[in-house]
């Protein structure tokens, strides 16, 4: 399989990455010689195989259902590249 | 007086222990040498008051005759493990700046043992590469270059290898005694063979994976690169354990792996995979194999042919999850909470210029890659698909180890260290292929050590690596010492970078 330059542009839209027009067909390259290198896999016979969900057979440990953490706004906005009273700002995103 | 960075992490506990000197004293030698080492480029920060003061304390628990497992032992600290008021930055322009307000899990049990912290090391931006190219704050340089027939040195700048290209440039240049680094497809022990140091990359769930910057969560673990195999063992003692912060972290007991350095390997049986033997792998590499073959038959293992079948898959299986997990991990990175921040006319645009801008090459591409695998109509094929291919690469191990195998021996690079640009320029493919041999081993998430083995002809280290069953990291520091002591000496260079 290998990708056009506007699936190049979807995935970029997709993965919220910018892509100028001069950069696209060299990401689109680039791409295709990974999705190459991958083309092998799909000849291995898979048949009844289950995909991994773990390396080790263990159960997914599960915590209680309880406030552990929190109140620590200072903390959590100080690396905020833009904060006010107390919340992280952004653009506006309804009009 | 002597040199103090020089000794072995294990010689500088026992002289701190005696009294023979004092933290300080010895810190002062590594901030000394770190000073004069700006060349190699293996430091992002460096941390030489915090060393101190830390070192200082140190002197006053020794003197009180409460001396911990790390007392005053100066480390290297991969700058993928947030430290809380230091910035972390995965060498990511991404991250410039910020300052975790939380220590990392493993950080934080060597700062309980009494380790001190130099700094913050270099690495691949997100620990993507094999080389230390990719990062934002400049490639590390090898304290290693290349020596002719004649003897000659060549002045090229060689590669310490990736993505802790920062943590064994530090260790072989004597700028720490130990450092941490992790692991996702090779990234302790690539560096570690590049460098003629040790890595081990333990059992995924040894160690906690909490405070370490993510890259691909089901291959991710931490571990240390040092000098010898004694000084990784008594490090990774201090930073694995469990830890209910990760739910993939392991509630076994840490055993006192320096017990097992010295332990017999009379009757272990050793794995020799055939799939392991490239076509055109370079004569050197399958050289330093057979000599390793040798030395652990001549101390008392028996050696075995094994089969793994689908090796050779397991690098392009490996292509596909960890881009898909990368971008997925990478997705918080949207410049709102923390790092850098470029303006939109929305918040889309936002985060597209911020992204843009803030991740590197490298980092752009595979996290296209991942998304593109994960995408609707391309998961089944790609994602599913690889994670059944990982359960036969999985069986392949668990096989061979049910057949009585201990561990299995195998080159852990098929090429020396290479110089800085010669590789992977027109295609990324090409710099992917140095994780041939190391990348089975996180896919089955069993512990891999490399240890030193020789030198090519070039001059350059070679390293070999040991595959061993899930939580027997014992064995491998067994096997790594009888290596160790077999093999000629391997000298760290002398400095040139003054």
């Amino acid at each position: 399989m290998s990708v056009d330059l506007a699936t190049v542009r979807r995935i970029a839209h997709l993965a919220r990455i910018s892509v100028s027009e001069a950069e696209a067909p060299y990401l689109q390259s680039e791409i295709n010689a990974i999705l190459s290198f991958v083309e092998e896999l799909s000849a291995v016979d898979v048949e009844g195989v289950e995909p991994m969900t773990s390396v080790l057979p263990m159960r997914m440990k599960k915590r209680a259902d309880e406030i552990t953490d929190g109140f620590i706004p200072e903390k959590v906005l100080a690396n905020a590249p833009a904060r006010e009273d107390g919340f992280f700002v952004v653009p506006k995103v309804i009009e | 007086m002597t040199d103090l960075t020089r000794l072995t992490l294990a010689e500088a506990r026992d002289k701190l222990a005696a009294r023979e000197i004092s933290a300080v004293e010895l810190n002062q030698c590594f901030v000394d040498a770190i000073a004069r080492a700006t060349s190699l480029n293996a430091f992002i920060v460096e941390t030489p008051e915090k060393a101190l003061a830390q070192a200082r304390a140190s002197d006053e628990k020794i003197a009180k005759g409460e001396a911990r497992p790390l007392e005053g032992i100066p480390l290297g600290i991969k700058d993928l493990y947030a430290t809380e008021g230091v910035q972390t930055t995965a060498a990511s322009h991404i991250l410039e700046g910020f300052i975790p307000p939380y220590e990392s899990a493993v950080t934080a049990n060597l700062w309980r043992d009494g380790a001190t912290m130099l700094g913050k090391l270099n690495l691949d931006e997100f620990a993507m590469g094999s080389s230390n190219e990719t990062s934002y704050f400049g490639p590390v340089v090898s304290p290693w270059r290349r020596k002719a027939a004649d003897g000659r040195i060549s002045d090229a700048k060689i590669v310490p290898g990736g993505s802790s290209g920062g943590s064994a440039a530090a260790v072989a240049a004597r700028l720490c005694l130990g450092a941490t680094a992790t692991d996702t497809g090779g990234s302790i022990r690539q560096p570690a063979a590049f460098t003629g140091t040790v890595g081990i990359k333990p059992t995924y769930g040894r160690c906690s994976r909490w405070g370490v910057v993510a890259f691909a969560s089901s291959l991710d673990q931490a571990g240390p690169i040092a000098k010898t195999v004694r000084d990784a063992a008594i490090l990774l003692r201090s930073m694995a354990g469990h830890d209910p912060r990760d739910t993939t972290s392991v509630d076994v007991p840490v055993p006192d792996y320096e017990q097992a350095v010295d332990a017999s390997i009379r009757g272990k049986v050793i794995g020799i995979p055939r799939e392991y033997r490239l076509d055109g792998l370079s004569e050197e590499i399958v050289a330093l194999w057979e000599q390793g073959i040798a030395w652990l038959r001549e101390a008392g293992a028996e050696i075995r042919d094994i089969s793994l079948p689908h090796t050779r898959h397991a690098l392009p299986a490996y292509y596909i999850v960890a881009p898909a997990e990368a971008s997925s991990n990478l997705a918080r990175y949207d410049g709102v909470r923390y790092g850098l921040r470029r303006t939109g006319k929305d918040i889309a645009d936002l985060y597209e210029k911020t992204r843009a801008e803030g991740f590197g090459k490298e980092v752009r591409r595979r996290i296209m890659i991942g998304t593109y695998v994960l995408s609707a109509g391309y998961y089944d094929a790609y994602y599913l698909r690889a994670q059944k291919i990982r359960t036969l690469i999985k069986r392949d191990f668990d096989l061979a180890y049910a057949s009585g195998v201990d561990a299995i021996l195998t080159p852990a690079t098929p090429s020396p260290a290479f110089a800085l640009g010669e590789k992977g320029s027109a295609d990324p493919v090409e710099m992917y292929l140095n994780d041939v041999f190391t990348v089975t081993v996180n896919m089955a998430g069993l512990p891999g050590l490399v240890v030193p083995g020789g030198l090519s002809a070039d001059g350059l280290p070679l390293g070999l690596q040991l595959i061993g069953r899930p939580f027997e990291e014992e064995t491998l520091f067994s096997l790594g010492q009888a290596l160790e002591r077999a093999a000629p000496a391997i000298l760290l260079p002398e400095s040139w970078w003054h």
